[in-house]
Order: C-alpha cells, then structure tokens, then sequence
C-alpha cells in the first residue's frame, strides 16, 4: 500500500496521467464543441479509431509523422461531416447516425488493415512513424515539474494548448458565440439570421477534427502502431468527462485529468498482483459514479432556482 | 396510412439496394476477382447445409439482443447495454451450469433464470440512474458494457477456469444444463422455442398491455406523458429491466445451445448487432426475427466470401453502417413520399 502510495506520488505518476489524458482530453474538446452547437457527437469513438489507423497508414506510406497526424486530423474532420451530413441533411438521429459510424470504424478499420497490411490484429508490418517527444528548456530545468512537463509527446503539449484555443474559439470570437446561441435556441438564433445547419457542420468537422488528433496520439505517440479496436471505450470516456467539466474547456480538462488518473493507475497496479481485470474496471467505474454524482447535483440545482 | 407503410418498405428496400452496390463497388476496389467474390457473399449461406444452418443460428443471439434494444427504444431510452447483458448473462448461465446438480429440465430452467436475474440487474443499473438521478442512461449502459465485460472475465478466469486445458476456457457445463440440439448435422437447439416465445412476449408487451402503451408514449413524447399522467420514471426504469431480462436470457440461451463451455474472450457484439436489428424493425418485436435473418444472412455470406476470395469479412461492416443511416434517415427519398402521397389524396379526390 505504501509503495503504491510513493508511486502515485511521484512525478514520473503525475507525468503518465498527462499522457494517457491526451486521447481522452483531446475527444472530450471534441464533445464540448459538437454538444454546444446542439449536436450529441457519439462518434468520437469510431472517429478515433478511424484517425488512429489513419495516422499509421499515411505515416508509412509518406515516411512522415507530420503527414499522418495531418491525415488523421482530417479523416477526423471528414467523420464528423458525415455525421453532419447524415443528421442534418437526411434527418438521420444523431445518436443513432453515430453507432452506424462506430460499428463502421469498428470493422471497417480492421477491414482497411488487412488490405494495408495484410493482418487483422495489428499494425506492426507497417513502417509507421511516431510524433516526437518535445523537452521544454526552461521548464525542464524546475524540479517537479520538470520531470512532469519537461519533457512529453508532442501531441500532448498541443492538447494542453487545444484547452485554452478551444476556450477562446467558444468564448472570445464571434462565431464561437454564434455556436452557443445556436445550441441554446436554434430558432432564436435563426430568426436573427445565423445559418444554423452551417454553424452546426462547422462545430462537427472541428469536432471531428480534435478527436482526430486523441486517436494520432493513440497509435503514433502513446503506441506506434494500430491495433482492432484500440481506442477501447476513450471517445465515450471522453463524452462522459465533457458531462462532468460542465462542458467547458476548462472543466472538461480537469475532468479528463481524472480519466487520465483512473487509466495511470490502472495500467499501474496491472505490474501488481491484483486481478487485472477489477484494475480495468476502474475508469469506467470512476465514470459511473461521477456522471451519478454530476447529473444528480444538477436536476438539484435546477430544482432549487426554479 | 397503407401509403406510408408501403413507402417504408420501399425505403428499406432502396436502402438495402444502395448499401449492397457500395458494397460491391468497396470489393471491386480491393479484390483480385470481385465479382466471385460478391457472389460467394451473396450465394453465401446457401452453399451448404451446414452453412444454411449457421445462419439460422445466427439469428438466434441477434433477436434477442434485437428484442431488448426495440424495447429500450420505443420508450425513448438510448440504453446500449443489451451488449453487457448479453455477456453476463451467458458468464451466470455457465456459473449455474458448471456448479448446479439438479435434473436435465430444472438445470436448463435455472440456469436461463440465472441468465435472467444477470440481465436484469445490468438493465436495472442505468434505468436506476436515469430514474433517480437523471443520469444519461446512453453513457452509463456504455461504461457498464466494459465493467460486465471485465467482470465476467474476471469470474471466467479465476474461478469457473479449466485448468487442466491450456486455452483459456471455463470448466465444462454439465449435460443436464444443456439445451438440446434437435436437428441432426446443426447447432439448432431448443433455444428457438424459447426465442419465438420471447418474441410473441414482447409484441404482445409492447401492443397489447397498458404497460407496453405507457412505453410507447414516453418515447414518443416523454413531456406529453407525463402529464396525461404517465408514471414515466418508473415506465423507464422497468423497461430497461425487462429489455436487460431478455439481453440476458438471450447469452443464457446462446450459451446452453450452441457451447459446451464458456470460450469468449472478447464480447461477442450482439449488443451493437442489436441496434441494427431494431432499428431495421421500427423497434416492431414481431418485425425483429426477420430482420435478424437479414443480418444474420449478411455475417454468414460475408464470412464465406472471407473463406474462398481475397476479401475479408469485415467488409459487411460497410453495408451495415449504410443501412442504418439510410434506414433512420428521414429526408432520405422523402421528395417521392410527398409524390406519392399526393397522387394517392389526387386520385382519392377524383373517386369521389
């Protein structure tokens, strides 16, 4: 218990949370952005695990990280247009326009591998890249904190930096107000002359494109190949930490922190002799309660100004 | 009215055409021989008898995870759960399977039972949730998908483990538990009896009791219902039990007819399999079973093609996902049904 302890405490502990956010951080922005538009975008997921292979496959194709982190984040952007396209245009349910999308990515990223790579399992044939570490130099230099932040994926920095863009996009510019007052009252925003459907295919393909870059890190920053079904469950982790930060940037990021802290320590005590699967569990458990806990202070809340 | 229903099926039937020509054009893009392979997909399940016979196995598992879902639906309620209850269903089956001595019909009734009881406590989770605590039912039946995947792992592994076979299975299921398989040179087991009892149960649930109307109107319009007086908290919460009864007895079944110990790894993905069922029914339980075939037939096709072509199986995915979106898409052609609506008022008008 001590030693387990010692570990969590320590900043090589605190330097794997932020890595293994990364992906869920990344999807949750994502969320933020769908969900205050007034579109439930479900299809993180699939859009990961879509960006993912795409990251590996262009990466080996170009011999460039930076290629297949482009390609991925555009695919992401692409499967969020779709789902666009198929809610808004053909009045499809989100929800259900994002399982079709999911169950897509599911098999027909294993599809895509096996004609790629000839195998079903993963990735490991292709000669696919990983994105760089980056050393931060003055912060490197601090002692805590240089172990934490000095040094990490490149992809993981951007995640911190996508926090405050995303922020600022909703927030600060005009067109993140108009996103807002088209997800809070899609008439009023109507009647005042905002294209809703455009705002929305907006918010989607940005949407898409963020999860795009959870699922590049994924397969060329946390690992560097693909494998079936690699995402296992973060695009919804991450819609469940976009209900629990309030959905704002912010919050979401705290809360995705936490996700993060549940997967560290999972992948931790599985060096340890306790079941792996009960560890496995924890995230997802964590994610129960917290959605519990937040929904429930929230129909409160909602009660009592009422 | 008869307008619509006929448009429906047209729609479907569009939907279906366009999904299996992307499918063909995906194959020719990858396969060396596309039209043999196409073929195989589509001659697939008629090839031989055991085949034949895979496919109606198939569709077993689909109607009963398809049934759930049609149940969570028609009230409104996105619990993706059947997945997980599906899977603890068939690990409590094992566990009454292996330990229970009972005699030969009791066993296979207790351990359905068992699959039940699992079920129903994986349903009642979310519903709970949403029920007391307004807890999005989508995002808790997803998180407990993983957790009853983990735990029933966990159950497999260190305690119904055979340790005398090297892979990794549960120890065997005592005969008495077992359903019988009744057609010789097939798994077709006695589950199919079990499955079109089910299937008359929830229609009959769904169309036919005050509770099953109560249902209904909550998913159509949960504000209007609640005030026509519908209790709709406890509609919801007791919807998604029964649906995660019947996901459950569905693993129960899937693993007293078709195995003889528990072999998964992985979940099987009924669940997910059973949105696309339902959906393809209009979350009709009576339309469930045939739409189950379907996809059943297309898994089947898809696997054969895998066998004797360059292309893989997973390819079927493709057509799935387009299905779906045509299926739910409203506007999808839309412009005819507005035709064809009107030349039926036209025609209406002139007879009289």
């Amino acid at each position: 218990m001590q030693a387990l302890l010692r570990a969590i405490l320590s900043p090589s502990f605190a330097a794997s949370i932020l890595r293994v956010t990364t992906p869920i951080l990344f999807a949750a922005l994502g969320a933020v952005v769908a969900d205050l538009s007034g579109v439930v975008n479900i299809a993180l997921e699939g859009t990961m695990l879509f960006s993912a292979f795409t990251g590996v496959a262009v990466s080996a194709f170009t011999q460039s990280a930076w290629l297949g982190l482009l390609a991925a984040v555009g695919v992401g952007a692409l499967v969020g247009l779709t789902l666009a396209y198929s809610h808004l245009k053909l009045g499809t349910d989100a929800v259900l326009a994002g399982i079709a999308l999911n169950l897509l990515a599911a098999e027909g990223t294993v599809f895509l591998l096996y004609v790629v790579a000839g195998d079903k399992g993963v990735s490991s044939s292709l000669p696919s890249k990983v994105l760089p570490d980056w050393h931060i130099p003055v912060i490197k230099e601090i002692p805590v904190l240089g172990a934490i932040l000095g040094k990490q994926n490149a992809l993981t920095y951007m995640s911190l930096i996508a926090v405050v863009l995303v922020y600022l996009f909703l927030f600060k510019t005009s067109f993140g107000l108009r996103l807002r007052a088209v997800g809070e009252n899609p008439d009023a925003a109507d009647s005042v002359g905002i294209s809703v459907h455009r705002v929305q295919f907006v918010a989607l393909a940005i949407s898409g494109a963020l999860a795009g870059m959870g699922g590049a890190h994924l397969s060329m920053g946390y690992v560097s190949w693909f494998s079936r079904n690699m995402t296992s469950g973060r695009g919804f982790i991450a819609l469940a930490a976009e209900t629990l930060g309030y959905r704002h940037p912010v919050g979401v990021f705290l809360a995705s922190l936490l996700f993060g802290f549940a997967d560290a320590l999972s992948n931790y005590m599985q060096s340890l002799r306790v079941p792996g699967e009960f560890v496995q569990m924890i995230p997802y458990l964590l994610t129960l309660v917290a959605l519990t806990i937040y929904s429930g202070r929230q129909r409160k809340g909602r009660r009592s100004s009422k | 009215m008869k307008t619509d229903k006929r448009f429906e099926i047209l729609r479907t039937g569009v939907a279906i055409g366009v999904a299996l020509l992307i499918g063909f054009i995906v194959t020719c893009l990858v396969s060396e021989a596309p039209l043999k392979a196409f073929g195989y997909f589509l001659r697939g399940p008629f090839t031989t008898t055991r085949r034949f016979a895979a496919f109606l196995e198939a569709a077993i598992p689909l109607t009963f995870t398809g049934l759930a879902i049609s149940l969570v639906f028609s009230a409104g309620q996105f619990n993706l759960g059947a997945e997980g209850q599906f899977f603890i269903g068939a690990v409590a089956a094992t566990a009454a399977g292996i330990y229970l001595d009972l005699p030969p019909v009791i066993h296979t009734l207790v351990c359905l039972l068992a699959g039940i009881a699992a079920g129903a406590v994986a349903g009642f989770i979310p519903g709970i949730l949403k029920a007391k605590w307004n807890a999005s039912e989508l995002v808790s039946s997803l998180m407990l998908n993983y957790v009853f995947l983990k735990l029933g792992m966990y159950l497999v592994t260190y305690h119904m483990r055979d340790q005398s076979v090297g892979a990794l299975v549960s120890l065997p299921l005592k005969e008495t538990s077992l359903l019988t398989q009744f057609i010789p040179n097939t798994r077709i087991h006695t589950g199919v009896f079990i499955l079109l009892i089910t299937v008359l149960f929830c229609y009959y649930y769904l169309f036919r009791t005050s509770q099953g109307y109560e249902v209904r109107m909550t998913g159509q319009n949960i504000e209007f219902a609640r005030y026509s007086g519908i209790p709709v908290l406890s509609v919801i919460l007791s919807v998604q039990v029964l649906a995660g009864a019947i996901a459950g007895l569905g693993g129960a079944v899937e693993m007293l007819g078709i195995y003889k110990r528990f072999q998964w790894l992985a979940s099987p993905g009924y669940g997910f399999d059973g949105v696309i069922v339902a959906t393809l029914a209009k979350n009709n339980p009576a339309l469930v079973p045939v739409t189950a075939l379907f996809l059943a037939y297309l898994r089947v096709g898809a696997d054969v093609m895998a066998i004797y072509s360059d292309v893989s199986a997973e390819m079927v995915a493709i057509i799935q996902a387009v299905i779906i979106l045509l299926v739910t898409a409203e506007a999808f052609l839309s412009g005819y049904r507005r035709r064809m609506l009107l030349r039926e008022v036209k025609q209406s008008a002139s007879a009289s």
